[in-house]
This record gives C-alpha cells, structure tokens and sequence, in this order.
C-alpha cells in the first residue's frame, strides 16, 4: 500500500515489473534510466548474479511531482523471473501498489507466461490482493524479434492466453529498443495514482 | 498479509523528536524508520551523511526478508536485530513492531553497546505511539 506522509505532503507509490525469467523486466527499468536521466536523483540499485540475471531486485525512484499538494515518488522494482525464485518475488510484491506484466512475445516462451501469472496471482493471494482489484497492465515484449525471423506469438494469441479475464490495457513493446516503454510506464502510474486519488483527498 | 500504517503528522513529529533526541543528538549519523514494503516512513541525520535512503530501504527490506526466511529454516520465527560492521560505519536494523523497521548508519565513534541501548529505548517509545 502506498506510504502516505501526511508531515512531508509525499507519497511513496511501489510499482513493480512482473512475468518469466529472461522476459526482459530489468531491459525496460534499464531503458527508463536512461531515458528519464534527469529526473532520476539515484543511480538504479539492481542485485544480480555472476550470469547477469536479477537475483534479488532492480529498483528505480523516480519523482513525478505533485498531484493534489502532495509530491509523488515512484518506486519501480522488478523481480527475478526465474522459478526457483519464488520467496524474493514474494519479499517484492510486500505493499505493492501496480503491476506491470512483462510476456515474452517468444513462441517458445508461451506457456512461460501463463505460469508466470498464475504465479503472480498466488503470490498476491498470499498477501490478500485480488489480481483483477490491483492496477495492472501488460505488455508483449520483444515484437522486435519478428524482424529477425524468430518466431513470435501474436498479440491476439498473448490476449487470449494472458488477458481474456483481466481486460488490463496491455502494449505490444520492444524493451530493447524502448518502444512502448515509456507508454507501459506512464500508463502503470496513470493507474495507481489515479487510484490513490481517493485517499489523498 | 497487508500492511498499511497510517501516520498521522503529529505521530511522525512525535516519533522524528525521540529518534533526534535519543539517536541524532547522541552522534548517530542517520536513522531510517521505514516499512518492509521498504518505504521510508521518517528519515533524520546529522547533517554529516547524504545517502540515499531510498534504495537504502528497499534493500533494507529485501535484506531483512531474506534473513527472516533463513530465520525460519533453523526454526526461528525471526532475527529481530541484525547488525552489519563495516570499517568506518556500521548499520543496526531493529524491528519496531510487525512491519517496521528502525534502520541506523553510525559510525566508530558510537559503542555498539551504547547504540542498541539507546535504540531499544527509543523504540520503546515509538511503540507507545503506534
């Protein structure tokens, strides 16, 4: 839940970038700093391991300014995708306020995904959140892979697999070339802060 | 579990005077009291430090999670205190009540000893607060 800091007039909001291993949640926080340079005060913090893959989390503040008379600070995390990860992707989801789902548009990575989000679910059960009541949204990433010739889902078979009960709004995106990066993101602080509205009326 | 704590401008300049007057005043570089979705809840220093307590806490949570989890593998419910030495600062995590943390940098010239006495008291009364 958002930290609300009624002495500073600041909000604290924890966003943080879910899906499978390799899908490429740390690409899209890496792309964001550098993009968002100056308005980034600290450097990105990330925990990795010796093969580069997130082991613990990335995390990115970022200051948004002021709605209602009150300053915004996002906090964006990511979370290791990996499997055998389970336990530190709960320790990160502890007093999340959105959610960005990273799929991997990869063919190979189908049935990835749907496990990944099943996962997402349980772990939010686990703290009494409702996947279908949390700000949400999706986005297909590596639609860049298509130009190499690797096969890729498309964004109609990710709807159907991923989306069909959710209805989140979801971007097809290219971490790694940063399109629909920036959109994904502002549409997951749209969301929360519209969400919180309510709170810091 | 959820934790949502909602502070009050006069709890959070009540519980800012204690951690000024039992830590700050006392030569304790910087206190954090932060939450363990690892928000920063009151932020004080002596005016000697500038870190960045942002990604300070979300480590600080990450970190006192994985200890926990290791707690409960040899069948401890927690470690309450964790301690981390370094050559000139230190940090000292106390766990304040379920979800609260009070996280402090100090450095050689504080006693260990003397801190976590100085800390226990002011948690104590930060308790009393919430």
């Amino acid at each position: 839940m958002a930290l609300i800091n009624p002495k500073k007039r600041e909000v604290q909001v924890k966003i943080v970038y879910y899906g499978p291993g390799r899908g490429g949640k740390t690409t899209n926080l890496e792309y964001i700093n550098r993009k968002f340079k100056k308005r980034i005060l600290n450097e990105m913090v990330t925990v990795k391991t010796y093969g580069d893959r997130t082991l613990f989390f990335d995390f990115l503040p970022f200051d948004i300014g002021e709605i209602k008379g009150h300053s915004i600070k996002i906090q964006l995390y990511t979370v290791p995708g990996q499997v055998k990860y389970n336990a530190t992707r709960r320790l990160v989801l502890r007093g999340v306020d959105g959610i960005v789902f990273v799929a991997d548009s990869m063919d190979l990575r189908r049935e990835m995904n749907v496990r990944s989000l099943q996962n997402l679910k349980e772990n939010l059960e686990s703290f009494n959140k409702n996947i279908f009541n949390i700000p949400l949204v999706m986005q297909y990433n590596k639609r860049d892979l298509d130009d190499e010739g690797i096969p890729i889902l498309s964004v109609d078979t990710l709807e159907k697999d991923l989306n069909t009960r959710l209805k989140a709004p979801y971007f097809p995106a290219s971490a790694i070339r940063g399109d629909n990066v920036a959109a994904t993101m502002k549409k997951i602080i749209a969301l929360t802060v519209s969400s919180l509205r309510k709170k810091l009326e | 579990m959820e934790f949502t704590i909602d502070f009050t401008k006069e709890q959070i300049e009540s519980i800012e005077d204690i951690l000024q007057k039992e830590l700050i005043d006392l030569g304790v570089q910087s206190v954090i009291l932060m939450d363990l979705a690892g928000n920063v809840i009151v932020n004080l220093d002596s005016g000697e430090a500038n870190h960045d307590v942002f990604s300070l806490a979300a480590l600080a949570a990450g970190n006192y999670g994985a200890v926990s989890a290791m707690a409960n593998i040899i069948g401890e419910q927690e470690f309450s205190l964790l301690f981390h030495k370094g050559e000139e600062e230190s940090i000292h995590f106390s766990k304040v009540v379920d979800d609260l943390l009070l996280l402090t940098i100090f450095n050689k010239n504080v006693s260990l000893g003397f801190l976590r006495l100085k800390v226990a008291e002011a948690v104590k009364r930060i308790q009393t607060l919430i």
